[in-house]
């Protein structure tokens, strides 16, 4: 039997994981988009934990709403992205370095 | 279990959701043609809007959709601000937008889905609620920041701001999936009750308030996750600068009360001392980086950033005239950040942005009114008696004097005193300086009524600050 500490520890790596991939990665902006699905699939993964256990549906609703705005937000943030990258030629995030002081 | 719903309560936003609806459909069918009628729409939409709530005031209020959605005063108050704020934001940007080439119909459809959002955020009593508002507002000011398509700052902006708020909205989530855990249920009443009859485990709750503050403070632009700020304040088209620096932060002050003070309110002890750490740091960073900017935009930025700090003392002293003093900070704050960008458009013309401060040189000369209006907002960003901004500087220091906190408003008297100089250095510079140039201002007549009727406000709210904090305190009694 898998507990609830288990898919607790479990979100709380892949939460950390995309934590770290945000802020160490230096290169590639998809990299930070990925990270970001990441994170939210990480608070999912919490949201069904607690609902399983807890016998209470509400969790589980709330994750497909999250689903559904994540993919939203990877609309405009690929929509931007491209934007960008017809300005500046690069999604390098190094290279967002205009806006300064 | 069957409890009829009253879909009254809703009401503003239903209507306001069928308008953006219907602009957004005049917007597909009149293509480019379509940002006169659609300018038009929202302000209609706005204003019929703003009818609607200011006649549903007098009811008595209550929960409504299975617990999910609040109608009081607070709320009230709050969509009211929110919806004359707004339709003085589209007034002021319509110039702008016209010499830019970005008067287009998306605009308008973008402002009023966002601010759907801002109202559901506002009213919002449970998770699920909150989080769907504040999506539906985050992500049309991402779009509206990019709205410049072939400007390489504007959509610098906008990536940053839609990644930091991507992850705000992660950490917000966290916190929320966590207290979920602790306390069985998502929405703000269960929450509550929860945490009242105690006997929850309070280390396992502190750690998902440490991500709900986090969330939060992105929200705010709080240090230390206000880095995006001042990017975005920069990058943006000023028109959508001033749309994201006023109706949006009175959302996401609403949205702090009612995750801290409604649903978290006896776990006061628990994250009183974060605020007190983010509302410090905010005063100290704000204040002291504003002093080195040149850039007119950005030093709005770092103010508001101090004036967040100076929000956030009202709400961490957890008393009842302290949320009042919070309220009525968060409504002067927006009023007077109005004028401040106001301005800025108002200076601007075809192909010139009059974000420098140097723009502003000899100011008193060519324009003395407009100068005279710029040094009453911010002589009150400053915090000078007679204006509003003393009075709302003032109630919030008290209401930290009144829990004993001395060392946290010695922190917020120095920092007003500091932040004076960087707001008093406009204001030389429009009365003291050599102009370095002579253009007309070109605004057109709405705009230049509606900023001096902005301005003038202030003033008044100066003299006359009774009524309004009377408004906000009986809110919290």
């Amino acid at each position: 039997m898998i507990a609830l500490s288990d898919f607790l520890t479990l979100g709380a790596l892949l939460f950390s994981l995309s934590v770290a991939g945000i802020f160490i990665n230096r290169k590639n902006i998809i990299i930070l988009l990925m990270c970001i699905e990441l994170m939210l699939l990480a608070v999912n993964l919490n949201f069904i934990a607690f609902a399983h256990f807890a016998g209470d549906i509400a969790g589980q609703v709330f994750v497909f709403f999250i689903l559904t705005v994540a993919a939203a937000e990877a609309a405009i943030g690929l929509a931007i992205l491209v934007v960008l990258f017809r300005n500046i030629h690069t999604i390098n995030v190094a290279d967002l370095d205009k806006l300064k002081g | 279990m069957f409890e009829v719903t009253n879909m009254a309560f809703a009401l503003p936003e239903m209507f306001m959701l069928a308008m953006a609806c219907v602009i957004l459909l005049v917007v597909a069918f009149l293509g480019k043609t379509a940002a006169g009628p659609a300018y038009v729409l929202s302000q209609l939409t706005l204003a019929i809007t703003m009818v609607l709530i200011y006649q549903s005031m007098g009811e008595v209020g209550g929960l409504t959709f299975d617990g999910t959605y609040i109608k009081d005063i607070f709320s009230d108050i709050l969509k009211m601000t929110i919806c004359a704020l707004n339709i003085v934001v589209l007034t002021y940007s319509t110039s702008y937008l016209k010499a830019r080439g970005l008067f287009q119909g998306e605009y308008y459809v973008l402002a009023i889905f966002s601010t759907l959002g801002m109202m559901i955020m506002v009213s919002a009593y449970h998770f699920l609620t909150l989080y769907l508002g504040l999506e539906l507002m985050s992500l049309c000011l991402y779009a509206m920041v990019a709205m410049h398509r072939d400007s390489a700052v504007a959509t610098e902006a906008a990536m940053k701001y839609f990644i930091l708020g991507a992850i705000a909205s992660g950490m917000l989530l966290y916190g929320m999936s966590i207290i979920y855990g602790v306390t069985g249920s998502l929405a703000l009443t269960t929450i509550a009750d929860t945490i009242q009859a105690g006997g929850i485990d309070n280390t396992v709750l502190s750690f998902g308030l440490v991500f709900l503050i986090i969330g939060i403070g992105f929200k705010l632009g709080a240090v230390p996750f206000h880095m995006w700020l001042p990017d975005v304040y920069h990058g943006a088209p000023t028109a959508v600068t001033l749309f994201i620096a006023t109706a949006p932060k009175i959302a996401a002050f609403a949205m702090a009360m009612r995750l801290l003070v409604d649903g978290l309110g006896d776990a006061h002890e628990y994250w009183q001392g974060m605020v007190i750490m983010l509302s410090v740091l905010s005063m100290i960073i704000g204040n002291v980086v504003a002093i080195a900017q040149t850039n007119l935009k950005r030093m709005l930025a770092y103010s508001t950033i101090s004036h967040i700090g100076f929000i956030l003392l009202g709400i961490l002293s957890g008393s009842q005239e302290g949320y009042a003093a919070a309220m009525f900070y968060a409504l002067v704050y927006s009023l007077m950040s109005l004028g401040g960008f106001g301005m800025i458009i108002l200076m601007s013309r075809n192909g010139f942005e009059a974000d420098n401060i140097n723009d502003f040189k000899g100011l008193s000369g060519r324009n003395p009114w407009y100068a005279l209006m710029m040094l009453i907002l911010m002589f009150s960003m400053a915090g000078i008696p007679p204006l509003v901004g003393f009075y709302a500087k003032l109630t919030v220091i008290k209401s930290v004097v009144d829990i004993n906190l001395m060392s946290v408003a010695v922190v917020a008297v120095v920092m007003s005193v500091i932040g004076a100089y960087y707001y008093l250095r406009i204001i030389k510079v429009m009365y003291f300086d050599k102009a370095i140039q002579h253009e007309e201002l070109q605004a057109p007549v709405d705009m230049r009524v509606m900023f001096s009727v902005n301005a003038l406000t202030v003033f008044a709210l100066g003299i006359f600050p009774g009524s309004l904090l009377a408004l906000c305190t009986s809110v919290f009694s």
